[in-house]
């Protein structure tokens, strides 16, 4: 494994040259002693050569978009145009101070008022916020906008949100950070919701439902329709999970659908890059009733131009980002509609579908697929047979699909199919490479039935073999251990 | 059509092996109520060149930091960035990847957050950190309810002289838990320690100090911990500038438990303020209460040295409901340039960057102390690299004014008050520049 940066440190190296001093207070005319550091900080003391060297030879232990495809469902890893980051980075841009007056910042402001625009326009909703950092963030800002919508009108016996077994686990995680109760809904045989245990579990108390649509299962709530009419019934609202938007793009409106409340991710249907983790960017629209609770500032527009308006500040849930949300992440996105307008964004949403019909087609008679019905943007096979037949589960397959040049699918989710594959190829794969994740996919359910000691073993090809996350957790090393 | 390689013989091929004849059998779940008819309203496609042309536009209505006079700070800092930043956090190795879940091919990102991890835990003096938080102002909140799940004490104190928007935000993410926060009023622009003693009963939890505070001015770290932790089991959370800690007192030294902050400064441009991303640390025997993603060292079957994503019972793919936090998607790559920056900055280069800051910050107060009508707000307290002024003009005034000059004096924090921040790249010549214009415009 390559040595970490401060094993190359040494006394004296340096990477930057900074200007000379030019004006030169000693420390000891602005700081106390006592406020002083006893110990230099011991970053690692490098030549810049040797930083280039080791950060590109770690990258090169990575995969990546552009080196092979991603089936990871609900993640939508879409091809990201180097046009986006071109102009996020190489402009202007990149370079505003956040506090700068708003006659200096006109041009960032216009692109946000457009990008809130058009994000609403495809949703389907009144208006959209731009400013949480990342889809989870998102899901806090709508949860708080119920929380606020309720308050606002003296519910306060609403305790309790309804969220489905299939969920995302950021749904419940956030309804308990902004204090609700967690009522988990069943799943029917059909993969939708159980509308009859939808029923006995809406009372009074139910503040709201968070529904991803189409659900992680791939599948579209057909039943939307009673499921609105259910949970409106008691003043509750609807919140889609919009981390599979990506199917509905110019197909359907959330927002004209029953929906409330939706968060975009814009670092899977919007094409912008995931970072390894980030930045992503989670705006979130909502219908009209909702407007007063979206979070300050808006960005508006009057006939002087474009500012930052606070002008809701009394009702609104207040702000969850130091300033404006993500920017370099909304510009990207923004491209990204401009470019396609709304024919392409529907041809987007149609080959995604189709894309993933095209695979589950395929794949149907080497793996278990518990609902194998046409598909929305994603499926979910599992290993259930390769697993009772021959003892290979759905870790092994993933690691085998790294051997053969592939990211696995997402893993172990939903939790409500055992040994699940979640697979999404998204739209910006060609029939080539659609066929090629086939072909190795079925390789590999032979060689499950005929070696499958090369699944066990696997991977083999990849930087390093199967890792021991569980020494990992039980040796503890988060940090590197410096020698002085 | 833009990035879709299906052509349309393509997509018959797929139709007949589907077993459909068109698209609209695929959707047959969707009723057909909910279908949208014709199509979205959105502006007609660009091309590249287009929106190129558009996007240009834009930028040439806005005013960058880099062609104006700016000394705009409150937690977004213009410090010098070394190109190979961008040369590395470019590559689509990188900026493409997804989240390091599959460790066996994503190695590279893996090894670079545990080098963060690392240089963070360097600068705080803290033992564990994890892989990033939105921002400093969720870093703190974050904070906050990891001292909660710790002591079980629901009450925390924040201080009068943290950054406003830090403390909204903390106080959106803590009110419908049942969290009380209370206010530590603030003397001579910074804490008031007699106030904290008084306020620092034993039901307190966290006691949350900023320092250099919002108004730049240095906390008394020391008396501060010592009052907080005369109450047992009370967890000092310091909130930080990374750059400030090249030079400053460590968080370690004087006895911070929680040790988060605003991560921009560390090789990341302004943009407009987003993405930032929040750093948080602490002490080993609370890596369990952490929240986001943490990555540790291990080896592979072949014993070989490897690295995970560790503890993640804690998070909300697995523990749902019960996690410590609801965040999956961080700031990764905005932490990738921190490492790279610290990386080439290194030892001496960091704290170059510091004193140099602090020294042109003095140079600027010295100089606009000896302007008519400009005195130090705070005239007995230390800073850093930011600090506040008292004008006798109106200073919203001075502002507006010392635009058309593009000049940006500052965040107005007050009627007849004014803050200024300087980092290593401002140029003595530029300071006097503004002295100079603020002289004019500020004619009493």
């Amino acid at each position: 494994m390559s040595k970490t940066i401060f094993e190359y440190s040494s006394d004296g190296r340096h990477g930057v040259i900074l200007p000379e001093r030019e004006i030169d207070i000693p420390l000891s005319d602005m700081f106390d002693e006592a406020q002083l550091r006893k110990k230099d900080a011991r970053l690692p003391q490098v030549s810049k050569l040797e930083v280039m060297r080791h950060y590109i030879g770690l990258s090169s232990l990575n995969h990546f978009i552009e080196k092979g495809m991603y089936p990871l469902g609900s993640c939508t890893m879409k091809y990201n145009p180097k046009v986006h980051d071109h102009l996020a980075k190489h402009t202007c841009f990149a370079n505003l101070h956040p506090l700068q007056p708003e006659s200096t910042i006109q041009g960032a402001l216009e692109l946000m008022y457009e990008l809130q625009h058009d994000l609403a326009e495809i949703s389907g909703m009144a208006n959209v916020t731009l400013q949480p950092s990342a889809g989870a963030q998102g899901e806090y800002v709508g949860i708080k906008i119920i929380a606020q919508y309720h308050k606002a009108k003296g519910n306060t016996h609403k305790t309790k949100i309804i969220i489905p077994d299939s969920a995302h686990g950021t749904n419940p995680a956030t309804c308990r950070l902004v204090g609700y109760d967690v009522v988990e809904l069943k799943s029917d045989e059909n993969g939708r919701c159980d509308i009859a245990q939808l029923r006995e579990l809406v009372d009074e108390n139910t503040a709201g439902f968070m529904l991803t649509n189409p659900s992680t299962l791939g599948l579209f709530e057909t039943q939307i329709e009673e499921i609105a009419e259910i949970i409106h019934s008691v003043d509750a609202l609807i919140y889609m999970d919009g981390a599979n938007l990506n199917a509905l793009l110019g197909i359907s409106q959330p927002g004209k659908g029953g929906f409330d409340i939706i968060h975009f991710n814009l670092h899977k249907t919007f094409s912008t890059p995931h970072g390894g983790g980030g930045p992503g960017a989670g705006p979130v629209g909502v219908v009209e009733k909702l407007l007063p609770f979206l979070p300050v500032p808006m960005v508006e527009k009057n006939d002087e131009g474009y500012y930052l308006d606070y002008s809701h500040e009394d009702s609104s849930i207040g702000k969850v980002q130091s300033f404006y949300g993500n920017f370099g992440v909304l510009i990207r996105a923004y491209v990204y509609i401009k470019m396609l307008g709304g024919k392409g964004l529907r041809r987007a949403g149609e080959n995604a579908i189709i894309n993933a019909n095209y695979i589950q087609a395929h794949l149907k008679d080497y793996y278990h697929i518990m609902h194998p019905e046409f598909c929305m943007h994603e499926f979910v096979a599992d290993s259930s047979w390769q697993k009772k037949k021959y003892g290979v589960n759905t870790t092994d397959i993933a690691k085998r699909l790294l051997d053969k040049g592939f990211h696995a699918p997402t893993v172990y989710f939903p939790l409500i199919i055992p040994e699940a594959m979640m697979i999404e190829p998204t739209e910006t794969e060609s029939l080539e490479t659609l066929d090629m994740f086939i072909q190795a996919m079925i390789e590999i359910a032979k060689e499950a039935e005929e070696n499958p000691a090369l699944l066990h073993e696997a991977p083999t090809t990849t930087p390093v073999r199967r890792v021991d996350d569980v020494r990992a957790v039980k040796q503890l090393d988060p940090i590197f251990k410096i020698e002085d | 059509m833009p990035y879709i390689p299906n052509t349309d013989r393509d997509r018959q091929a797929m139709f007949a092996k589907i077993g459909v004849k068109d698209f609209s059998e695929l959707i047959a779940a969707i009723p057909e109520k909910y279908r949208l008819k014709g199509e979205l309203k959105l502006d007609k496609p660009m091309t590249e060149l287009e929106i190129t042309e558009k996007i240009q536009s834009q930028t040439c209505r806005n005013t960058c930091t880099q062609t104006a006079n700016s000394f705009l700070g409150a937690g977004v800092y213009d410090h010098f960035i070394p190109s190979a930043v961008d040369a590395i956090t470019s590559r689509p190795e990188f900026l493409t990847a997804y989240t390091p879940y599959q460790a066996e091919v994503s190695q590279g990102t893996l090894q670079f957050i545990y080098e963060y991890q690392t240089m963070i835990c360097e600068l705080t003096g803290m033992e564990i950190a994890n892989a990033s938080m939105y921002d400093g102002a969720t870093a703190v909140a974050e904070a906050i309810l990891m001292a909660v799940r710790k002591n079980r004490k629901k009450k925390a104190l924040l201080p009068d002289s943290l950054n406003p928007t830090f403390k909204d935000i903390v106080r959106s993410y803590t009110e419908g838990i049942g969290i009380e926060l209370e206010y530590v009023p603030m003397k001579d622009g910074v804490t008031d320690l007699d106030a904290l003693k008084e306020l620092m009963t034993e039901d307190v939890g966290s006691v949350t100090v900023q320092s250099p505070n919002y108004f730049g001015n240095l906390e008394d770290v020391d008396a501060i911990s010592e009052i907080t932790h005369s109450q047992k089991g009370a967890l000092l959370i310091a909130s930080v500038n990374p750059i400030s800690l090249a030079i400053l007192k460590s968080p370690g030294d004087y006895g911070a438990d929680i040790v988060v902050g605003e991560g921009q400064s560390l090789g990341n441009g302004q943009s407009l303020g987003g993405p930032l991303f929040g750093f948080f640390a602490t002490k080993l025997d609370m890596a369990r209460q952490m929240p986001g993603r943490i990555v540790g060292g291990t080896v592979d079957v072949d014993g070989k040295r490897a690295y995970a994503l560790t503890l993640q019972a804690r998070e909300q793919h697995i523990r749902r409901a019960k996690a410590t936090s609801n965040i999956c998607s961080n700031q990764s790559l905005c932490t990738l340039a921190a490492t790279v920056y610290m990386s080439l900055m290194g030892r001496e280069g960091l704290k170059e960057a510091a004193i140099q800051s602090a020294q042109k910050a003095h140079y600027l107060a010295s100089e606009l102390s000896k302007v008519d009508g400009i005195s130090m707000k705070y005239p007995d307290a230390k800073f850093f690299n930011e600090f506040v002024i008292e004008t006798k003009c109106d200073a919203q005034e001075i502002v507006d004014n010392l635009v058309p000059r593009g000049i940006y004096a500052g965040v107005v924090v007050g009627k007849n008050q004014l803050m200024l921040a300087v980092t290593e790249k401002k140029r003595k010549a530029a300071i006097d520049d503004f002295v100079n214009a603020i002289k004019e415009v500020c004619d009493v």
